[in-house]
């Protein structure tokens, strides 16, 4: 028991065979009283990837990332690691470790003590304990500050206690809940940099769960995004976020419009849509299964072009580029680039995000002024309503 | 004038109240006592002398204390009779207190586990008691533990023993009633503690591979220290001067400091001997409360 500390980069035998997911998730589901919060989820994970659960709260992410701590036991469904059932071991029986969301740093223990916790309970010699503890402090650049208690540290500092505590067992899969919720936003921002790079060097596992989208998109190489206990959409950050499956998914990943209407005219591989706010839209031909009854159309803000007089190839025109007549409602500042609201003559409001590419502001438009909205079929997707 | 000044700023009244409190009902009543147990007996009202009067001038001042003596504190020293009643107390306290903090330990952190709305349940089954008088509960327990008390018979019917069992005045039922009377001290402070910990923080070291056993012992129970010492104090202390329980669940033959105290007052009528056996009582406990006040002090400069 005490000598089997698991070790990723020694290739143990509990790594899964050439092309097997390191984790498989099977049918899992957990039921609170009358509440399901995770409803029946199978996911694969491979060995080297990182993952992101994206979801609002309460859609079961953190329920399951539990269940694979160990912390709730699944009342249905298998999980596998390297091919063995865990779904009912212990948490203190399984190679996998947890960042916790707060940290869970002992309060009674310097940082010290704290990276070394797991360390001592895998039996590990005493020399051994302390060559590790002090590469972990290295690898998160805490060096001086072994002897503080956590509650002499700051927030940054504890985050990265946290980070070297849960890394030190070397586990075969990290699990981080939440791990830069309670960091400001700078701090937040080059502390992902950070957790991608050494997730990289030490080619692990890692699942994160979070709520912030931004920060699934940035660090994750594959986000699942869950909604009321089940997985919505599996998929890179750049297919969720411009070929999302459902309506639902394009509304809670990034801004969107949304236009709905009913499929109207097929022209080869476009399709024509009659909007009941943006009026007749041309859009590429939708995925398998879509295209039938009641749809709508989804439209970035980055994908809307403004112009005063439509656009500039007059050949788009005629090749079916979406213009829309309308006036500038409202005109929100964001530095890098400026939301503009315009009213459209057809009823509804279309969002257009422009970079501000020039220092000074020529290309800006004013309040009421005018102007043309046009976007390319392709830049549309096709949602079922 | 100044009145008005104190109720001007009523956080610096605030700020003084412990200590005027602490000057009238303790040093003060202290200063008697310790007067008293300098004071040799005397067939008189009050039966001691002697008595200082603040009337009778200065030279009869001088001439009071000057008569003042050591002596009783020499012959509680020399008298086996008190130092196996000082024995005998701090034995009892250490037993009954190791005993109580066993006993609501998993009580106390039992209740913190439960769902909020049963806490507050909880809490209440464990002060509910305290709406009986104390005296009135101890003569339950006497009845309880008679010849024929509920206690054989249901011994009996289980034929757990074939014979009643004698608990009255013994040490047994003595330490049944203190436990009994002590429990909500030990397991409040215990359980003030134990609510307040973080349950996330035995979750990570699970996490980290510890079993149960671990958990607890690595992190629980050290994170639970200041509810441990609080109980412990707050049992500790009360039980080594305890007098009803022993006195009424013990038997005869060994006393209590508590018990001591009262014969030398009401029986023996010598006010000075029971005041310096209050005196020496008093240091001995200040020892374990100093340690207690050191071991905070240190956790809290520890926490900064």
């Amino acid at each position: 028991m005490t000598d089997e500390l698991p070790k990723i980069d020694a290739g143990g035998d509990a790594l899964p065979a050439a092309g097997q997911p390191l984790l498989r998730i099977e049918g899992v589901a957990k039921t609170f009283g009358t509440f399901r919060a995770v409803d029946g989820v199978s996911l694969d994970i491979k060995a080297g990837e990182f993952f992101a659960l994206l979801g609002p709260s309460g859609c079961g992410k953190t329920t399951l990332l539990r269940m694979l701590a160990g912390f709730e036991a699944p009342d249905e469904g298998r999980i596998l690691l390297g091919g063995r059932d865990i779904a009912q071991a212990l948490p203190h029986e399984r190679p996998i470790n947890m960042m916790f969301q707060n940290y869970a740093l002992f309060p009674h223990l310097s940082v010290r003590d704290n990276i070394a916790f797991g360390l001592k309970r895998a039996g590990m010699a005493r020399g051994d304990i302390a060559t590790r503890v002090a590469e972990m402090i290295a690898l998160v650049k805490l060096e001086g500050l072994e002897k503080r208690k956590p509650d002499q540290l700051s927030g940054g500092q504890r985050q990265r206690v946290a980070l070297a505590r849960a890394l030190a067992r070397r586990p075969q899969l990290l699990l981080l809940d939440e791990p830069l919720a309670a960091l400001d936003k700078k701090l937040r921002e080059s502390t992902q940099g950070e957790l991608m790079e050494l997730q990289r060097r030490l080619g692990m596992t890692f699942i994160i769960v979070t709520h912030d989208q931004e920060e699934a998109m940035t660090m994750a190489s594959r986000i699942g995004v869950m909604k009321a206990g089940k997985l919505a959409q599996v998929a890179s950050p750049r297919e969720l976020y411009e070929a999302p499956r459902s309506r639902w998914i394009a509304e809670f990943v990034g801004d969107i419009n949304l236009f709905d209407g009913e499929s109207k005219l097929r022209d080869g591989h476009r399709l024509i849509i009659g909007t009941r706010d943006a009026g007749a839209l041309v859009v590429a031909e939708p995925r398998e299964g879509v295209g039938a009854g009641k749809l709508a159309v989804a439209i970035r803000p980055e994908k809307v072009k403004l112009s005063r007089r439509g656009p500039v190839s007059v050949a788009g025109r005629e090749t079916a580029i979406n213009s829309l007549d309308g006036v500038v409602a409202d005109i929100c500042y964001l530095g890098g680039t400026t939301t503009y609201k315009v009213k459209l003559d057809a009823g509804g409001i279309v969002q257009a995000s422009v970079p501000n590419s020039a220092r000074l502001d020529v290309d800006a438009y004013s309040l009421n002024q005018h102007v043309v909205a046009w976007f390319t079929p392709d830049d549309c997707v096709v949602l079922q309503s | 004038m100044s009145s008005r000044r104190i109720f001007a700023r009523p956080a610096r009244f605030a700020a003084i109240a412990p200590y005027v409190w602490m000057l009238l009902f303790f040093l003060v009543p202290f200063g008697f006592v310790l007067k008293i147990s300098l004071s040799q007996t005397a067939i008189a009202q009050p039966p001691y002398e002697p008595v200082f009067d603040l009337m009778a001038g200065w030279e009869a001042l001088k001439a009071a204390f000057a008569a003042l003596s050591i002596d009783n504190f020499r012959l509680i020293a020399s008298d086996d009779i008190y130092v196996f009643a000082y024995v005998r107390s701090l034995t009892v306290a250490v037993t009954a207190t190791a005993l109580l903090l066993v006993i609501g330990y998993p009580i106390a952190y039992g209740m913190a586990r439960l769902p909020k709305r049963w806490q507050a349940v909880a809490m209440v089954l464990v002060i509910v008691p305290f709406w009986t008088s104390f005296l009135i509960r101890i003569y339950a327990w006497i009845n309880i533990l008679q010849h024929d008390g509920l206690l054989n018979q249901i011994l009996l019917a289980l034929h757990l023993v074939s014979q009643p069992v004698v608990w009255l005045s013994t040490d047994t039922a003595m330490y049944i009633g203190i436990v009994y009377s002590y429990l909500p001290f030990m397991i409040l402070p215990l359980y003030a503690t134990l609510a307040k910990m973080e349950p996330v923080l035995e979750e990570a070291a699970s996490d980290l591979g510890a079993p149960p056993w671990q958990v607890f012992w690595l992190v629980t129970f050290p994170l639970s220290l200041p509810g441990v010492g609080a109980g412990v104090l707050l049992c500790f202390i009360p039980i080594v001067g305890e007098f009803v329980i022993p006195d009424l669940l013990a038997g005869s033959n060994s006393l209590m400091i508590g018990q001591t105290l009262w014969l030398e007052f009401f029986t023996n009528k010598d006010w000075p001997v029971a005041s310096a056996a209050a005196i020496v009582l008093l240091v001995l406990l200040l020892v374990p409360l100093l340690l207690y006040e050191r071991l905070q002090k240190r956790q809290l400069e520890q926490g900064r």
